[in-house]
């Protein structure tokens, strides 16, 4: 069982690969810009103090715990920081503002979409997520049913998604540090992998989450900082700034209404399915749980975090508004100063400009520092989260079924984070000049479609069992796969075929919907002995779910 | 004491059963809240969007439909404020109970 699971993922993930190579380049070349010095020393200041953290958390790191959960002993205010740090990456900042920035209004329909699976987190998972669990999303969906094959389903499904997102991050920070930094590509692949596997190899939990505490901070100061100098050149007034944009905007009016983006009403709603679910199937999200003592701080840290996710929206959508004037009018950011042509750098960078216009080179270097160091917190975070599934669910629990002492286990998960630190470079090495905006509908669709259902209806429907959830878990795995290779993205604009076979861009409203489907069918048709444990075994669950009841605490072990 | 009998203490407490309740429709109530709107709200973007054209006010560029959006980002965060403070408050306090009871 376990081999032919491992065999079908193997082949959809070649599959996959297969499609990026076959076609050519989607995305437009991205040139070199001049060196930034400027922008690099920023940066170096960010390495050597995040350095000097690692070095810090290193010698706070001796168990397990340590490593996976930071001993449990964030806070939930440090903790909601770091979850909107994990959230607010670098494709964000770039792509939110210039959605805006080309499309108006639908780019703050998008944000939306983005930010409304929060609250339903914190209502419907985060508490029972954090009574359930000890170090990995996987500890929950395995809770009372079969511990091999789910764990390691569930692992899998996990390392889907942190491999899917770790591509899209690793080609994003080599586009960006060419664009930002003037230096190569690989170069900027290479420093990110061995910074990443510095922090999670030494650092582990205390040391990822610190990083990205300190990003989060940064980010949203550049962000607000960036929106005030905009504001004061429209006079403080968002009226002002509005009427100018759409003055200087081609499509004039049309900005400041829904577009073309949500115009299929089937296509939208399988986006919003598949961020608001996905969002709660993230494994490096939902880890981030585990670090907090209790389930009081588990929903403080939901509370914190939503806030800070949602203003830095309401920020990046000013900003990206701003920028259609400042940016749009000035022939200096246009390639070959033709207004309306194509902006310097590619369709990313207006929100980069846009800082070198209000607050020159100093602080276009310091957004851009911002912007890299970024890329590598969310990178630290994906390579943590996919680094337990290998050691704590795989090698301790599936492979040594719990014998494996606390020192071995520590081990092997720092060898996994060195090798996901490799993989990461090669793969964003493998995949430089690639189209990889479809793998962040890959990762949302696995997300939404395999971790999200096996952990909800783990927590909520008593009637859940091993088969059920196993053969639902593979329906959603391969429908979301291969529903996106059959999607316009892949199959037409990458593999060149003349029309789609899937007509959606995102598979969740099918995807989703036979995960369910068919782990509720073959749970209920589930007849046999070990069926009625896993059912009888929910009353516990229940109970210590809603009362923290035997819950792991802080420096449990 | 054992494990099962504090479970069983715990299940067959009256205020536990108030909890459970209590909690389970606050937090539906609460994602109704928040998910209702929001599916409105695409299905009419989708659909009709001409009806997020309407002026904010005589003279300004701005449509409702900026604001509106931002009532969402706005709202959403200040409905996780108030299950945060709920659930800290009155229910943590009930589970309290409820543990502190089934352990005597």
């Amino acid at each position: 069982m376990k081999r032919s699971l491992t065999a079908l993922i193997a082949g959809s993930l070649l599959a996959v690969s297969f499609a990026v190579f076959a076609g050519p380049g989607a995305i437009e070349g991205v040139q070199k810009q001049p060196v930034n010095f400027s922008a690099i020393a920023m940066f170096m200041i960010f390495v050597i103090a995040t350095l000097g953290i690692t070095k810090w958390a290193a010698g706070k790191t001796k168990t397990t715990a340590d490593f996976y959960t930071a001993g449990g002993g964030i806070t939930g205010f440090q903790n909601g920081l770091a979850i909107a740090g994990d959230y607010m990456s670098a494709a964000t900042l770039l792509g939110l503002t210039s959605m805006v920035y080309f499309k108006g209004y639908d780019g703050f329909i998008y944000a939306v979409c983005f930010y409304i699976g929060w609250p339903i987190i914190l209502f419907l998972i985060a508490e029972r997520l954090r009574n359930l669990g000890k170090f990995t999303f996987a500890d929950i969906a395995s809770y009372r049913l079969d511990q091999n094959r789910i764990r390691t389903f569930a692992a899998i499904g996990s390392l889907t998604v942190v491999c899917f997102y770790l591509i899209v991050q690793m080609v994003g920070a080599g586009q960006l540090i060419q664009l930002l930094f003037g230096l190569e590509y690989n170069y900027a692949v290479v420093v990110v992998g061995a910074l990443m596997m510095i922090y999670v190899t030494f650092g582990g939990m205390t040391a990822t989450t610190w990083v990205q505490i300190i990003k989060a901070c940064l980010l949203l100061g550049g962000g607000i900082t960036l929106m005030l100098l905009t504001l004061s050149q429209f006079g403080w007034s968002l009226d002002n700034l509005f009427a100018k944009a759409v003055e200087s905007h081609k499509a004039a009016e049309k900005i400041m209404v829904p577009g073309s983006l949500m115009a299929d009403p089937i296509s939208a709603f399988s986006l919003t399915l598949g961020l608001v679910f996905g969002t709660a199937g993230l494994p490096h999200i939902m880890m981030r749980f585990f670090t907090v003592p209790n389930a009081k701080e588990a929903r403080k840290s939901v509370f914190y975090a939503t806030g800070f996710i949602g203003l830095f929206f309401l920020v990046t959508i000013i900003l990206g508004a701003g920028a259609i004037t400042i940016v749009g009018t000035n022939p200096a950011f246009f390639e070959g100063g033709q207004l309306g042509g194509k902006v310097i750098g590619g369709g990313n960078m207006p929100v980069m400009h846009l800082a070198k216009a209000v607050g020159g080179d100093i602080f276009l270097g310091f957004l851009s520092a911002v912007a890299f160091a970024t890329i590598l917190a969310v990178v630290s975070g994906l390579a943590l989260a996919g680094a337990s599934a290998i050691s704590h669910d795989l090698y301790a629990r599936v492979i040594k079924k719990g014998t494996a002492s606390s020192q071995d286990e520590l081990k092997v998960t720092r060898f996994a984070s060195v090798g996901l630190g490799i993989t990461a470079i090669l793969l964003g090495i493998a995949f430089k000049d690639q189209n990889v905006l479809f793998l962040v509908a890959l990762a949302f669709g696995v997300a939404s479609s395999v971790n999200f259902p096996v952990l909800i209806l783990s927590m909520y429907w008593k009637g859940l069992t091993t088969r059920g959830a196993l053969w639902g878990g593979i329906a959603g795995l391969v429908s979301s796969v291969g529903l996106v290779i059959l999607s316009p993205t892949v199959w037409v604009k990458i593999l060149g075929n003349k029309a789609a076979i899937f007509p959606y861009d995102h598979p969740a409203i099918v995807s989703m919907t036979l995960a369910f489907f068919v782990t509720w069918l073959l749970s209920v048709t589930d007849k046999s002995v070990r069926a009625d444990k896993e059912k009888e075994a929910f009353e516990e669950q229940y109970i210590r779910a809603q009362t923290g009841l035997g819950a792991a605490g802080a420096h449990d072990h | 004491m054992s494990k099962e009998s504090i479970q069983a203490k715990i299940r067959s407490n009256p205020k536990f059963a108030e909890l459970v309740g209590k909690r389970t429709r606050f937090a539906i109530i609460l994602s109704l809240v928040v998910l209702v709107p929001y599916y409105t709200f695409m299905f009419l973007v989708s659909t009709q969007p001409q009806i997020f054209a309407a002026k904010i006010a005589e003279g300004s560029v701005i449509t409702i439909g900026w604001p509106i959006a931002a009532l969402f980002v706005i709202g959403g965060w200040l409905l996780t404020g108030i299950y945060v403070s709920r659930a800290n408050g009155e229910f943590d306090r009930i589970t309290e109970e409820v543990l502190k009871e089934a352990r005597k």
